[in-house]
């Protein structure tokens, strides 16, 4: 402590006890301490990095981050897992057979190989995903951002699109639209369908984090600093309103992943050609009794893959806001 | 009060508006002919196709189409179902059926998702607690249809202890499974809701105040704690209808319970176009009409709610 950067008491002053009862204070024992002080040995902090340090302790955090790790490796390599092709070589007389030699898990009702269908049906569910993820997200942005940011008339405009849109269940919607669509179903046709009904929620998070951070002191400053409406808003207002958007990002592709293959299993999703769990869970439905297996093995890797997003959305929420790390 | 109730049905209108039209205009203003398409990959019977066509008006310009499909909604007309009948008579026989398996499963899921909710709350970090919290985790993460396929392998036929498939006339007792099966899903978010508000009201002043002046916990728990915490479940209510009338598609199709749901589900998989507009269209009003009941019925709860802007 020999040298003191801002020129407080030594310690041989401070030290120092007081011998009378009646101790008067030096008048520099209490020196003008700015407290604003920039501590430069303190390490950078934002929200970012304070969540990222979070997040890095928690085992649910590895567990899904491993588990979609896995998940995108098997979508987009579905080659490294399996030999097997899904659709051709199925021999009837396999139908609903265990395990063999080189078929892990068994035949479905077709005599396909189940296991290679689940691999190659991974790439289906992820697509999906992510087409109707880049929807919501954009179409959430654009319209959450404006309406927030503007409000008035741009945002009486803009909610009640969305609340038409948020009023319609999107299933329901997204089977009305698969019905129409019925000659054109395809991974991009599906996606489209659940993605125009389910980017309310996204513009809803969005435009309430906007209205908290828009009266923000360093939103005025770069008003006073001259800056345009639409830069404060590009360069400053949304980047500080990202974080919840991640968060229902995460679980909106979880969800898309559980509507297409709720529509496939409606019978409304891809077509029979498109390797999907939801369609093979359609097809194994009527056996439930006699060979359940073809049933339960494609919904296990449907669900360990929704589980895997649900997760790390929710690990990802508690690191980003404060409020929801208390619960824990 | 009233103020407040005007509004709320005043907001109503435009997004009914916007609703019907989206539905009419998914269907009817998609290139190619319509009713075709709406068959899918049957080849429709050319009488039932000019009847759709003059049902829906198709020679007339779109906009006057939406308002004369619009008229015989207020009319209570929503169409022929594919065989024929009007979908309001359909609706008037499977309505109760529906209303049945709903109420059922929106007392499971409040009861269980309160009360395991109030108590993981309540031990926040204890092995209750996070074995909850680990169950409602995987709940919310599986698919309907998976709860729904498991439920009926696991309680129909491996164990034998519930009906696989609900007998005609559905008895209260054959409803049991299904209505599980329903609330599970909204069972973890009730669950959740509760424990977060119960934590969050836990730690405020009033209740340290009712412990202090020496209130037992057998008075605090239920009258300070609960009681305050529950807003956050009423609203949630309302939204969960909608994952309600979805999850009753699925559910009464898996369970084949004769309601509305199973009626829209056997159209889904049998590719009957217009009876699945009908019906969509008639879910999604049902839906619009609880919100208004459940914001007026939280304007009442919540006094502050009302006098928001």
């Amino acid at each position: 402590m020999s040298s003191n950067p801002t020129g407080g008491p030594t310690d041989a002053t401070r030290g120092a006890a007081p011998s009378s009862t009646h101790y008067v204070a030096a008048l520099d024992e209490t020196p003008l301490v700015g407290v604003d002080t920039v501590k430069v040995a303190e390490k950078r902090s934002n929200l970012w990095i304070d969540a990222w340090q979070d997040v890095r302790g928690r085992p649910m955090f590895w567990i899904s981050a491993a588990l979609i790790l896995v998940v995108a490796l098997v979508a987009l390599f579905p080659g490294l897992f399996t030999q097997t092709p899904p659709n051709n070589n199925c021999i009837l007389g396999n139908s609903n057979g265990g395990p063999a030699d080189g078929h892990p898990l068994g035949f479905t009702k077709q005599g396909c190989d189940i296991y290679s269908r689940i691999v190659h049906g991974t790439s289906t569910s992820l697509s999906v995903g992510f087409i109707v993820i880049v929807l919501t997200t954009t179409l959430g942005i654009l319209f959450g951002s404006f309406a927030g940011f503007y409000g008035g008339w741009v945002d009486a405009v803009l909610s009640r699109v969305g609340d038409i849109f948020f009023s319609i269940p999107y299933i329901l919607a997204a089977v009305v639209i698969m019905s129409v669509l019925s000659q054109y179903r395809s991974v991009w046709s599906i996606s489209l369908a659940i993605g125009v009904f389910a980017w309310p929620s996204t513009a809803r998070v969005l435009r309430s984090e906007i209205l908290r951070v828009k009266n923000a002191d360093f939103v005025m400053a770069s008003t006073a600093l001259g800056l345009s409406r639409f830069k404060i808003l590009l360069k400053h207002v949304l980047p500080n309103s990202i974080a919840p958007v991640i968060v229902i990002t995460t679980i909106s592709l979880a969800a898309a992943i559980v509507a297409e293959a709720s529509l496939s299993f409606l019978g409304v999703g891809l077509g029979s050609n498109i390797m999907s769990w939801g369609n093979d869970i359609n097809q194994a439905q009527n056996d439930l009794r006699t060979a359940p297996q073809t049933l339960i093995l494609p919904s296990i890797a449907l669900s360990v893959t929704v589980f895997a997003f649900i997760s790390l959305g929710e690990v990802v929420r508690d690191a980003l806001d404060p409020k929801a790390r208390a619960l824990r | 009060m009233t103020g407040y109730i005007f509004r709320r049905i005043l907001q109503a209108i435009p997004v009914f508006l916007g609703t019907t039209f989206l539905i009419y205009f998914m269907v009817f203003a998609m290139p190619g002919d319509p009713i075709v398409a709406l068959f899918g990959d049957k080849t429709p019977n050319p009488a039932v196709v000019a009847q759709l066509r003059a049902q829906y008006h198709l020679d007339q310009p779109f906009i006057v189409q939406y308002f004369i499909y619009l008229g015989g909604i207020f009319r209570g007309d929503f169409g022929l179902s594919f065989s024929g009948e009007p979908v309001t008579a359909i609706l008037a026989r499977t309505f109760p059926v529906t209303a049945r398996l709903a109420i059922l499963a929106l007392l499971f899921e409040t009861f269980f998702g309160i009360l395991v909710g109030l108590i993981s709350g309540l031990r926040k970090g204890k092995l209750f607690d996070a074995s909850s919290l680990a169950v409602s985790l995987i709940l919310i993460s599986l698919p309907i249809f998976v709860i729904a396929f498991v439920a009926q392998y696991v309680f129909g036929v491996w164990l034998g202890w519930a009906r696989t498939t609900v007998s005609s006339g559905a008895p209260l007792q054959d409803l049991i499974l299904p209505a599980l099966v329903l609330a599970s899903v909204s069972f973890a978010q009730i669950m959740r809701l509760t424990r977060a508000s119960v934590i969050e009201t836990s730690g405020l002043d009033f209740v340290r105040t009712a412990y202090s002046k020496g209130l037992s916990s057998r008075r605090v728990i239920p009258v300070h704690i609960l009681r305050n915490s529950l807003i956050p479940v009423v609203t949630y209510l309302a939204t969960d209808f909608g994952v309600l009338l979805v999850g009753a598609t699925i559910t009464e199709g898996i369970f084949n319970v004769p309601g509305v749901g199973n009626t829209l589900y056997q159209a889904i998989i049998r590719g009957e176009g217009p009876t699945v507009v009908s019906f969509v269209t008639v879910m999604v009003l049902i839906y619009l009409v609880v919100n208004i009941l459940v914001d007026l019925f939280y304007g009442l709860l919540d006094p502050r709610i009302r006098y928001v802007k």
